[in-house]
């Protein structure tokens, strides 16, 4: 592609120098981001990563001068192409800037006009921003959508944005963004609201982009598999500072700031399990910009801090291996002789050893919603009714004390699933038994007894508590209700819950917008056990979490685990998580569980080949690991008509494994595949040609 | 959204006392230009009202003064058609709207206007369909909305009409109509919150503990609503004084012998062309107030709806 524009050659697309940016607020102001310096070569990728509230988007805003009202730079320069943007009026800009800096959001449906056709909103970055004819324009789109390999995309271009799937629509923005040819590319989360084969195809993309456009990429993230796939130098912010810049490399090999440290310790690896690793979540919390500790911000959560720390505030300084860092004593720390300190220490895992009784045991459970047509037959009730089939013929058993974590992409029908168990949707038909007693039916058929030994936790921290009752108000509540606790005992008993989720008694009389994410999340998880139930169900319960939260509750929950004995059935979409957190793992697939068995079994030979794709497009934060590419073509298919026969057969990459092209997977249902582990396999393909694949992960450690 | 947002940060373990956080709520008004001219106006009617109860320049009924006389030193606001005293009629005025409701019939007479009682009627009688209607969904939602639907098709006037024909004139027939023309509005604004409210977590949760429907509704549903609900009350109190108002020119509110300043302009009307201030001061009153509520109530909004320090 030859380039239009003039750009200088040589010098960095964008260079960021101790940047502040500061916003005001009601009787003051708070600085988001200091001093934050880094810049962006052609044909580079920059990620920054951190937690949330760290500053990143700012800093995307700031270069883009979306600060809105109340917020400006109050320090530094941006430069663009040589050019300072800082201190320039907002027509001055638009003119400097002109069509060479591009934003790929998180959300594409929200960057998408709906009520356009895709093509038009297309064309129009061209017609306005080059002056070219409505035919060129079509022309270079159609191209354009080809090279971000959009399936048929001439078609593409009639459609609306609500006609093409997420992982699509992201290609769209992503072609639009590149149309004018820019010199930097701006992404905030680009895959964040994708599932993980998506995310995986999308990564690919990106990382073959910046290689044939020479493109500076600026790339944010919060996840750190994600930023090693596609970037080749990393940030790490915290706090509103830059404490790390290095290469993708050895940030992950060697990384020098201790906070990129406990980011890497707190998360778990794909393939560890709660027996043979523990996660050591980063202690305390990170401070709110209005209070910050004086010295080095990271100081009050390190593990390395000295005097000096809380003095003087550290400068970001290159070390002799060309990283640069924020920290006094780089130099001194080595991670490799880190001890954990005692309050972060994890729970010993007590081995319920193996129990034979199954809590919970559900048969061929199906759950149907019925959908009203929109003909007029339907209108008045003389049409065929038509089911979304969520759950198909799920079958499990649950041993007592023992964790299932179930995993699948949005829509496969796992929240479907434990909302069945745990009453809040009656089942249409099949078998479920809790200790014998019949659950089958919606809460209304349920005793109170059954109700109290069921209970959930939730994904959203901020919707799982009542914004208008106190902490130990919403943790009473279950105790008075099923009166597992005298009246005049409830507080001491909401107090030892309270300590047991290391909040402490001082948390009884605040209300939820007093509480971080983290802390929220554990009064919720308090809530689920003041009941005192049996079996606890968990609904993406550290998905919304920062990871080093994250590790903090997945502790959390294994001390209680261990403590009460609870049988916890466990939904998460991240593929760690889930193998580190449970016993069992059954993997879905469009209502339809694929794989099932003891949780090693699923991520070892022989795979679903489902399961197979799963794992190969997991991020892995580990740039030297070598992982299979493969990739499904399409998209989910409708759960109103499902495929017949196995109902993966649409997208399947290894049916041809089988004889005719694997005609029988579109005719027939597959069999049950067993082991004597009961680690079963929902597919035609013999067990013994599902054990000859590679393995799809190989690390200098592990094979996976 | 990573915009670094101030939180709380440390919260003492002993919290400040009741009063001081009682306090600090209501500074929440000082913060906005609007709600604190808005409170300045409301106090001003309602204190004095509270001064009319123990004192007013001349007794309001009584015919002494020469009639139709224009503001002068000893009647500040001027005489009416039958030569009473505009001042303490208008003063005495606003006992009836805010703070006082009359039962001739049982000899009784209750604190807080008939205004006031009005919004609380349809509040409660708003926030119970409402909560029905958008909590249960379906069956209850479908005929409760259709009901009021049908209800505001009807003119709100000719609603007034109806009741006070059916019913006669009287206090606690003015309170009935304001709560059954200002109940749909309610209903509609719970309901919408109610849609909204029902979707979070934590109603789930209650559901999972196998709570009622009323508890869901009226414990975790309805407290969540209350700073859209204390706002649009704010303003149907408003509309209420208008209401009253408009009744009173009508010639079918608030029974006599209290002046009422609907009543005033209604009486003063006739005489418009050799007397204007008759007219010219109950309507300022009504005015006034009615600004004045809908100022705090906006400027109120405005605070509640801002992210929180």
């Amino acid at each position: 592609m030859t380039r239009t524009n003039g750009k200088v050659p040589g010098g960095p697309v964008l260079s960021v120098e101790d940047l502040a940016v500061a916003y005001k607020i009601r009787g003051g102001e708070i600085e988001a981001v200091q001093d934050v310096t880094f810049d962006i070569q052609r044909g580079e990728a920059h990620g920054i990563v951190g937690e949330s509230g760290c500053g990143k988007s700012t800093v995307t805003w700031a270069i883009l001068n979306f600060l809105g009202a109340n917020g400006y730079v109050k320090r530094g320069s941006i430069k663009f192409l040589g050019q300072e943007l800082v201190g320039r009026s907002g027509e001055e800009l638009r003119r400097l800037r002109g069509d060479q800096i591009a934003m790929v959001y998180q959300d594409p449906m929200q960057a998408l006009n709906p009520s356009m056709r895709l093509g038009d909103q297309m064309k129009e970055v061209l017609t306005v921003h080059r002056g070219l004819s409505d035919k060129e324009a079509e022309k270079r789109c159609i191209s354009m959508l080809e090279r971000v390999y959009m399936p048929d995309a001439a078609n593409v271009m009639h459609r609306f944005p609500h006609q093409i799937s997420g992982g699509q629509q992201q290609r769209v923005v992503i072609a639009m963004a590149l149309l004018n040819n820019p010199a930097l590319l701006i992404m905030d989360e680009p895959t964040t609201a994708l599932d993980v084969t998506v995310e995986a195809a999308v990564l690919d993309l990106i990382a073959e982009l910046r290689r044939d456009f020479d493109t500076g990429i600026l790339f944010i993230s919060h996840n750190l598999g994600v930023v090693a796939r596609v970037c080749n130098k990393v940030g790490v912010m915290y706090a509103g500072e830059m404490v790390e810049v290095a290469l993708t490399e050895d940030i992950y090999k060697d990384p020098q700031h201790p906070y990129t440290q406990g980011l890497i310790r707190c998360v778990p690896k794909l393939g560890s399990d709660k027996a043979s690793s523990t996660l050591y979540p980063i202690r305390g919390r990170v401070p709110p910009p209005n209070n910050r500790p004086p010295g080095c911000v990271y100081g009050p959560r390190c593990d390395y801090v000295r005097d000096h720390c809380r003095e003087a505030r550290p400068e970001l300084r290159t070390l002799p291996n060309s990283v640069q860092v924020r920290c006094h004593y780089a130099e001194e720390i080595d991670p490799s002789q880190w001890q954990p300190s005692e309050d972060i220490l994890p729970p010993k895992i007590r081995q319920n050893g193996d129990q034979e009784e199954y809590i919970i045991q559900v048969k061929d459970l199906k759950k149907y919603y019925e959908v009203q047509g929109s003909s007029l037959k339907d209108v008045i009730g003389m049409g065929e009714p038509r089911y979304v089939k969520a759950v198909e013929n799920a079958s499990f058993n649950v041993p007592k004390g023992k964790t299932l974590g179930i995993v699948g992409e949005s829509g496969c029908g796992k929240s479907t699933l434990i909302k069945t168990i745990i009453g809040l949707e009656d089942s249409t038909s099949g078998e479920a038994q809790f200790l014998g007693l019949d659950i089958t039916g919606d809460l209304t058929t349920r005793t109170e007894q059954l109700i109290q030994e069921l209970q959930m936790v939730f994904q959203n921290p901020d919707s799982t508590m009542n914004p208008s009752y106190t902490v130990g108000q919403q943790i009473a509540r279950p105790m008075l209700r099923f009166g597992t606790v005298p009246k005049n005992q409830v507080r001491e008993e909401v107090v030892k819950l309270l300590n047991l989720m290391r909040l402490g008694a001082n948390y009884f009389d605040r209300l939820p917008r007093q509480l971080s994410g983290g802390e929220k999340q554990r009064v919720g998880i308090a809530r689920a056990l003041a009941s005192r139930p049996d079996l606890v169900l968990c609904d993406e319960p550290v998905s919304a979490l920062d990871v080093s939260v994250q590790a903090a509750v997945l502790n959390l929950l294994l001390e209680v685990q261990a403590e009460y004995g609870t049988t916890m059935i466990f939904i998460a979409h991240d593929l760690s998580v889930v193998r580190f957190f449970s016993d069992y793992v059954a993997v879905m697939y469009l209502g339809q569980i694929m794989e099932i068995g003891p949780a090693d079994a699923i991520y070892a030979l022989p795979y679903h080949p489902y399961t197979e794709a799963l794992l190969s497009a997991v991020p892995i934060p580990d740039p030297s690991a070598k992982q299979k590419r493969i990739r499904l073509e399409g998209s989910v298919p409708s759960a109103i008509s499902p495929p017949s026969g196995c109902r993966f057969n649409t997208r399947c990459p290894r049916r041809h494994l089988l004889p005719d092209g694997g005609k029988i997977c579109e005719t027939e249902t597959p069999p049950w595949q067993e082991d004597e582990r009961g680690h079963r396999i929902f597919c035609h393909i013999p067990r013994e040609t599902l054990l000859t694949f590679e393995p799809v992960i190989q690390t200098k450690e592990r094979a996976v | 959204m990573a915009v670094a947002q101030p939180t709380a940060g440390a919260v003492p373990s002993q919290g400040p006392s009741r009063w001081a956080k009682m306090w600090k709520s209501i500074s929440i008004v000082f913060e906005s230009r609007i709600a604190t001219v808005g409170m300045v106006l409301v106090l001003f009617w309602v204190i004095i009202g509270l001064i009319s109860l123990v004192w007013t320049p001349y007794p309001p009924n009584a015919p002494e003064f020469q009639q139709n006389l224009p503001p002068n030193t000893t009647n500040w606001l001027g005489t009416d058609h039958l030569g009473r005293d505009l001042l303490s009629r208008l003063m005495v005025g606003t006992q009836v709207i805010l703070l006082k409701t009359r039962l001739p019939w049982a000899g009784l007479v209750f604190p807080i206007g008939v205004a006031i009682w009005g919004v609380i009627g349809s509040v409660l009688v708003g926030a119970f369909l409402g909560l029905n209607a958008g909590y249960r969904g379906g069956w209850w939602d479908q005929v409760t909305m259709q009901f009021l639907d049908a209800l505001i098709a009807f003119p709100v006037i000719v609603l007034y009409l109806v009741v006070i024909a059916a019913l006669g004139q009287g206090d606690l027939v003015v309170i009935l109509a304001i709560t059954v023309t200002g109940a749909p509005g309610v209903a509609r604004l719970v309901r919408s919150l109610a849609l909204d409210i029902k979707t979070r977590d934590y109603i789930r949760a209650a559901e999972t503990r196998g709570e009622s429907p009323w508890y869901i509704m009226f414990v975790e549903i309805l407290p969540n609503a209350r700073g859209p609900l204390l706002v649009d009350s704010m303003l149907r109190v408003g509309y209420a004084i208008f209401a009253i108002g408009t009744l009173g020119f009508l010639g079918i509110g608030l029974p006599p012998p209290d002046p009422d300043w609907g009543t005033m302009v209604n009486e003063a009307r006739k005489n418009i062309f050799t007397n204007q201030w008759a007219v010219i001061w109950p309507s300022l009153a009504i005015a006034s107030l009615v600004i004045g509520l809908n100022l705090f109530a906006d400027g109120l909004r405005e605070e509640l709806t801002r992210y929180q320090k």
